[in-house]
């Protein structure tokens, strides 16, 4: 496990009350608390750097393209990539919007097809609808098994020679399950097909090798790994990033234009990075980079597993909690209080000061196979422990209709 | 009277049981009637809400869908309290309704059960459960006069 002295870095876990109690936070599948070393990132670019990126020849500029360009520098290596492949976006959306944007409309025709599943995130499934729309290609869904998990077999039989892309999240929101990726890539690459995999919930909390996984498309967010919200990034294999359009045009990513409408792009990855960017928000996520390396990726994932296997032996023993994935590979756990409707049960967690997710989250296609219409979801990182799990055990044993409707006397 | 709204455990069988056996809980798929679906303000209530409004009388009330027991009680209640009045009635209710859940003062009487709602507030972002249904009858009654 790791050493809990790591929480008097997060402003948050010292002393942030919520409804009377210490805070438990556990919706860190949606966002993650910073540590002071990101936050401090951030204020010094406003405090001590302030001009822009990539934009004058001065010595303050030069200082903020060195820490902008630095920060590339440690993504590529977080991920085993190149600096030339990593396109910061605005988050996870935005680099799966700038997919199916610049790529899925460039090249995808009429009767070609998307794989998909239907536990997929909405971020990861409206763009290819929209692509869909406009250039006539189909989504397919991958038929998940009884545990809502997508079997090698079962996706080799979704692969036929229509299959043109595959989009599908590394590790599931809701569920939590590490799909096998590398084995999917490969099968993929055979007839073809290019892999875009959203790693929103996979990159924050395991070692990921792009090289390894042989991907080629990556999304994730920063502030869902303790970094600032606005940055996100966008992995391609600099051929496709080549090739691809992008999502807005204007400055900083031409390098010459005429009045007779030519137009020269920057190569990848400048040509997607229009407009002045998040640049506090890409220096935080350096920091933020750093300080996970710090504690270790494969100490992180390890931790978290031991608080889901943890939180789950005692969950099973409570008659009035209902856990839909037992069996998930990170720290994600989605339930419901018996005969209590998800959002009823949230007020009542938010009343004892615990932070967690009730709804669809964002997966709506998942319900039917979860067969319940919402919720709940306690999702770990690192800086959780096991008295909190304990404290979320508590409340949740004390949670029935009666106690969440008084709530509100 | 005042004494008995002011028990929580009246307030709370007072939810309990119009979450339990929502009133008016089928739609009729009435011409006649408008409708409303109530499904983008947040991630989870989805309810359709049917109103027959006929020369400034709301002559009956509907609703179904998905919804937590906050919504379902909430629209419940209303369907009860709305059905029968007239426009210019109705608008006085629904205001009062608003005032209350908003933490203002308020005429107690006229809000009958729907006063076991008073302190969604407690809980700030159950607010848009408690006025999701009310919000619907608002548009149809706004429609029916034409605004």
């Amino acid at each position: 496990m790791i050493n809990a002295s790591i929480r008097k870095d997060f402003p948050m876990l010292n002393g942030r009350k919520m409804q009377g109690h210490d805070l438990v936070y556990l919706d860190n599948a949606a966002t993650t608390l910073k540590p002071q070393c990101v936050i401090d990132a951030v204020t010094h670019y406003y405090t001590h750097l302030g001009a822009n990126a990539h934009r004058g020849d001065y010595e303050l500029s030069f200082e903020v393209d060195t820490a902008y360009e630095g920060s590339r520098k440690a993504v590529a290596q977080l991920i085993n990539a190149d600096e030339k492949e990593i396109v910061f976006t605005s988050g996870a959306s935005a680099s799966l919007n700038l997919i199916a944007y610049g790529y899925g409309r460039k090249f995808l025709k009429e009767g070609d097809v998307i794989l998909s599943c239907e536990a997929e995130h909405a971020s990861d499934v409206l763009p290819w609808m929209k692509c869909c729309e406009e250039n006539g290609c189909v989504i397919e869904y991958i038929p998940l098994n009884d545990e809502g998990r997508i079997e090698i077999e079962t996706f080799k039989k979704c692969l036929h020679e229509k299959v043109k892309m595959v989009a599908l999240a590394h590790v599931n929101n809701v569920l939590g399950y590490e799909q096998p990726m590398a084995e999917i890539c490969a099968l993929a690459h055979q007839i073809g097909a290019i892999v875009s995999v959203d790693a929103a919930q996979s990159v924050p909390h395991m070692k990921i090798d792009v090289k390894k996984m042989d991907c080629d498309f990556l999304s994730f967010s920063g502030h869902k790994m303790c970094g600032p919200t606005g940055v996100g990034v966008l992995y391609g294999k600099y051929n496709l990033l080549q090739q691809m359009d992008p999502f807005m045009l204007g400055g900083g990513s031409n390098a010459r234009f005429d009045m007779c409408g030519n137009i020269l792009l920057k190569d990848a990855p400048y040509k997607f990075e229009t407009g002045t960017p998040a640049i506090e928000a890409v220096i935080g996520l350096h920091a933020a980079i750093d300080y996970l390396n710090q504690i270790g990726m494969e100490n992180i994932h390890q931790h978290e597993k031991e608080l889901h296997d943890y939180a789950i032996e005692k969950l099973m023993q409570l008659e009035n909690v209902h856990v839909y994935n037992p069996h998930a590979d990170g720290g994600i756990i989605t339930f419901n209080i018996k005969d209590v409707f998800a959002q009823d049960s949230a007020s009542f967690f938010n009343s004892q000061g615990i932070a967690l997710r009730a709804g669809q989250h964002c997966a709506k296609l998942l319900n039917e196979k979860l067969g319940t219409s919402a919720t709940l979801r306690a999702s770990f990182y690192f800086y959780n422990t096991k008295e909190e799990i304990d404290r979320f055990i508590e409340v949740c044993a004390q949670a029935n209709i009666e106690n969440c409707l008084n709530l509100f006397f | 009277m005042s004494g008995y709204f002011d028990d929580p455990m009246v307030l709370r069988e007072i939810l309990m049981d119009h979450y339990q056996y929502p009133r008016n809980h089928e739609l009729t798929h009435d011409e006649t009637y408008m409708s409303r679906h109530m499904a983008s303000d947040s991630c989870i209530d989805d309810i359709i809400v049917e109103a027959k409004i006929n020369d400034g009388v709301i002559e009956d009330i509907r609703f179904d869908g998905v919804a937590c027991t906050i919504s379902t009680a909430a629209t419940s209640i209303m369907s009860e309290l709305l059905k029968g009045k007239q426009l210019e009635e109705a608008h006085t209710i629904i205001d009062n309704y608003h005032q209350m859940i908003d933490g203002k003062a308020y005429d107690e009487e006229m809000l009958e059960e729907a006063v076991a709602l008073k302190g969604v507030g407690k809980q700030a972002n159950r607010i848009k459960c408690a006025t999701i249904g009310w919000k619907a009858i608002e548009e149809m009654i706004e429609e029916s006069e034409g605004k």
